[in-house]
């Protein structure tokens, strides 16, 4: 060790990440195209300006350590800085702030959602001059999008791979949730797509427990979708939950599924993790399977207001990795969600471009270029009163799942089925025509329900039924 | 047997195909027709009745052309369909007149 130590030219300490020249704030800074842009709903410390609170989560998420180092010196901070552009009060909320942060392309590996996250919503959440930080929206640049998949199918793709036009599609989770025996569980799919439904699903903790190994399930399941396929002359699906503990186990569930003539899988994309995601997203483009995404987990993450990710941005990233569906909110339905918010979710999830509106939460332009839509799912607490308004809502490109309100029909899943089917074509059939869903929607159906007795019945059943819980998730930017 | 879209309602009127049709039109999107003596399951590909109407400015002449179709094919099962050439793809869909059994 030599002698000359000090004054190298190397300043250490501890330095506000709001420092000018450190690049962390930097107001009036125009972000690029080619950068992600990140909206940050930050909750300070007592005591901590706005200003170094925002600079620290760019310098957190991006580039900055708490204290200077030496080697700060070999590289170039302006290339690699994440940068608080703007920084926005928020009405009725006087202890947070919306901060807007761009980060350099560099910053990203191609492809990798993990390493995106491992970034933006790492070690910055648990920084202790925060008290809590929500990441609201995230704007991921065209450049970007095109190094990943996307959903392996698209809407356009899966409606000619079903030859289904014109419509919402039709399905229903089974229940009870657990505890069938792999043969009645196959019945119960068998009489639900005989009846009308597109679709049923696994549920979401379904795997391959002891009560209902996955090969028993896939083999009786797939022989209730083929029988129920020959009788209607129609194309259907089960989702097969493919969710498992490991990698290779998901892969082959999925050879097995597609082996046997699945039409489509399902995985829980959350709690399997993006990577593992990813890999079977692959998977599914590769086979002609199509993947529907469950959201388990994400309350976990996004219904905190103050803390988390907001649902808007676990439904891009679902995108951007690739499924070609997902779960969204019902808005008429028993679940929570900002109504706006959730149409403004269906609009990310299908749409090319997505103009930022304030008014449904979206605080980015988010161009899709190529990368296809995907359905949004309405599944929940929703029973055949709902269709018009949800067919209003929501409009063709979506899944609208009726569980509950399939299965509890009083003559049963097939009837169930039909009842909604029906439902389903006059809500269609009387838009087509020009007529108003909101307004005439109990009109409409009821003139269905005398060409119907199945309708007639379930329309007598969910008659005075309703969820009237306040929303958890106001809107509020 | 169903045939997707519209099959769990009563078989339409004329007047109501034709409500179908204007709402294709309306929307920009381009009518067809198709006809199979032979639908189901696998079978994706229905005749062409001529090629899509491109050229047709209103529900009428469509109706017109549908008529013809089943003068010419009357065992088979006819189809009317939209086509969206920004989206590129079919966006409606449905049978419009099924054989007596």
């Amino acid at each position: 060790m030599g002698k000359n130590r000090d004054n190298v030219g190397f300043d250490a300490g501890v330095r506000d990440y709001s420092e000018s020249g450190r690049y962390y704030y930097d107001p009036g800074y125009t972000p690029k195209d080619t950068e992600v842009l990140a909206a940050f709903r930050v909750t300070p410390q007592e005591g901590v300006p706005w200003q170094e609170a925002a600079a620290a989560v760019a310098a957190e998420s991006s580039s900055g350590t708490w204290t200077t180092v030496w080697s700060d010196l070999l590289t170039n901070q302006e290339r690699y800085a994440g940068r608080t552009y703007k920084i926005e009060e928020i009405p009725g909320h006087e202890d947070q702030f919306m901060a807007y942060i761009a980060y350099p392309l560099d910053l990203f590996e191609e492809g990798s959602m993990a390493n995106l996250m491992s970034s933006i919503v790492g070690n910055v959440f648990g920084f202790k001059a925060l008290r809590a930080l929500r990441l609201e929206d995230l704007r991921i640049p065209p450049v970007l999008l095109r190094t990943f998949q996307g959903p392996p199918h698209g809407i356009q793709v899966e409606r000619d791979r079903l030859n289904k036009y014109g419509r919402p599609l039709l399905g229903a989770t089974m229940k009870p949730k657990l505890g069938l025996s792999a043969k009645n569980y196959g019945r119960v799919v068998y009489e639900a797509l005989a009846g009308g439904l597109d679709f049923t699903k696994d549920d979401e903790n379904i795997t391959s427990q002891p009560f209902m190994r996955w090969r028993d399930r896939c083999e009786f399941v797939l022989e209730g979708v083929h029988k129920a396929e020959a009788e209607t002359g129609e194309r259907k699906g089960h989702y097969l939950n493919v969710t498992a503990g490991d990698m290779e186990e998901m892969y082959k569930r999925a050879e097995l599924a597609r082996d046997l003539g699945s039409r489509i899988i399902m995985v829980d994309y959350l709690t399997v993790g993006f990577t593992a995601f990813t890999s079977l997203s692959k998977w599914a483009r590769q086979n002609g399977v199509l993947l529907h995404a469950h959201r388990a987990l994400h309350a976990v993450l996004d219904r905190q207001r103050n803390h988390g990710i907001h649902w808007r941005v676990l439904a891009k990233w679902c995108r951007v990795v690739g499924a070609d569906h997902v779960h969204n909110g019902t808005v008429v339905g028993k679940l929570e969600g900002d109504r706006q918010s959730t149409l403004g979710v269906a609009k990310l999830l299908r749409d090319d471009f997505v103009p930022a509106n304030k008014s449904e939460g979206i605080l980015f332009d988010q161009p899709w270029g190529s990368v296809p839509g995907m359905f949004p799912v309405a599944s929940g607490g929703i029973h055949v009163w709902h269709m018009p308004e949800l067919v209003h809502l929501f409009g063709d490109d979506s899944v609208l799942q009726f569980g509950g309100g399939t299965l509890g029909h009083p003559w049963g899943s097939r009837a169930g089925a039909t009842a909604n089917r029906v439902a389903l074509e006059a809500s269609v059939k009387a838009r087509n025509e020009g007529r108003d869903l909101v307004k005439e929607g109990p009109a409409i159906l009821k003139e269905a329900a005398r060409f119907s007795p199945e309708l007639q019945k379930a329309l007598e059943t969910w008659k005075d039924i309703s969820f009237e819980f306040e929303t958890v998730d106001a809107l509020d930017l | 047997m169903y045939t997707e879209t519209f099959s769990y309602l009563p078989p339409f009127s004329e007047k109501e195909v034709a409500a179908q049709i204007k709402y294709i039109m309306d929307n920009g999107w381009i009518p067809g027709i198709e006809y199979t003596e032979d639908p189901g399951l696998e079978n994706a590909y229905w005749f062409f009745w001529k090629l899509p109407l491109f050229d047709a400015e209103n529900a009428e002449e469509v109706m017109s052309e549908l008529k013809a179709c089943r003068e010419q094919n009357p065992k088979a099962y006819i189809k009317i369909t939209g086509y969206d050439n920004i989206r590129q793809g079919q966006v409606l869909a449905f049978v419009a007149f099924k054989p007596a059994a």
